[in-house]
């Protein structure tokens, strides 16, 4: 499923240098388990998201692997420590091949 | 070779018997490689690692969890009773703030949820919490 999927990251507009920011993303997906049946009884195929990674200025702050068990709408919260101002890159791998990137920038100060 | 009766229904019950555990069992030996893979058979402790999760979700389709291992490189969440156990692996960059994320899952009814940390230093904590299902959220 390629269709209607809508990235959206909360990172706060700056940040004091060697802060600690709580970072909150969420991307629209279906994320179908490859376990559910539709009404004639055929398996539906899997089609999920299966890694997010989040970065700042190419120093990596958390890589997931996500399998069938992540709820629709894949949402994660986890810290960031911020050296100064620069950008973070967000970035989800669907099966189908489909990368999805945010950039935020922050600013110091 | 002749069966009386009471031996041919004797071997009935115990072939359906059989058949009822298998797939608990296969469940098991799945999950159980799967911590195996993880840890490279090292031993397990039980500090340092610390498994958010509601006693009772009313919706296995989301429930929330989060982790929290100060001092991880690596965590490992397993729901044991789902069809696959894997869950997610987080894993902590250099810019990671702190070793805790959240995220939400599904849990195809009740059963425990794991979380096993890596830690910097190589060794492994493990933590588990169960989790009440009543609407379980794999379809089917």
């Amino acid at each position: 499923m390629a269709s209607g999927v809508k990235p959206r990251v909360k990172v706060p507009g700056s940040v004091t240098p060697g802060e600690v920011i709580t970072l909150k993303t969420l991307i629209s997906h279906d994320m179908e388990s490859g376990q559910r049946k539709d009404k004639d009884g055929n398996l539906i195929p899997r089609s999920i998201i299966n890694r997010f990674t989040c970065d700042f200025e190419g120093e990596n702050v958390i890589d997931v692997t996500m399998e069938p068990a992540i709820s629709t709408n894949p949402y994660f919260e986890f810290d960031a420590k911020v050296p100064g101002a620069g950008t973070f890159t967000f970035t989800w791998y669907d099966d189908d091949g489909d990368v999805y990137t945010i950039d935020k920038a922050v600013k110091a100060g | 070779m002749n069966f009386t009766r009471r031996e041919t229904l004797g071997l009935g019950l115990a072939a359906g018997a059989a058949a009822v555990f298998l797939p608990y069992r296969a469940f098991a030996a799945t999950s159980a490689d799967r911590i195996a893979a993880f840890t490279g058979g090292a031993a397990i402790g039980s500090a340092g690692v610390t498994l958010t999760a509601p006693e009772i979700a009313e919706n296995g389709n989301t429930v929330p969890i989060s982790v929290d291992a100060p001092g991880a490189t690596e965590i490992l969440v397993l729901a044991m009773g789902n069809p696959s156990p894997d869950v997610a692996t987080f894993k902590f960059g250099p810019l990671a703030g702190s070793q805790v994320a959240s995220t939400r899952i599904r849990l195809a009814g009740t059963q425990d949820v794991v979380a096993i940390a890596k830690m910097a230093d190589g060794s492994f904590a493990q933590a588990s919490s169960t989790v009440k299902v009543t609407i379980g959220g794999c379809g089917g």
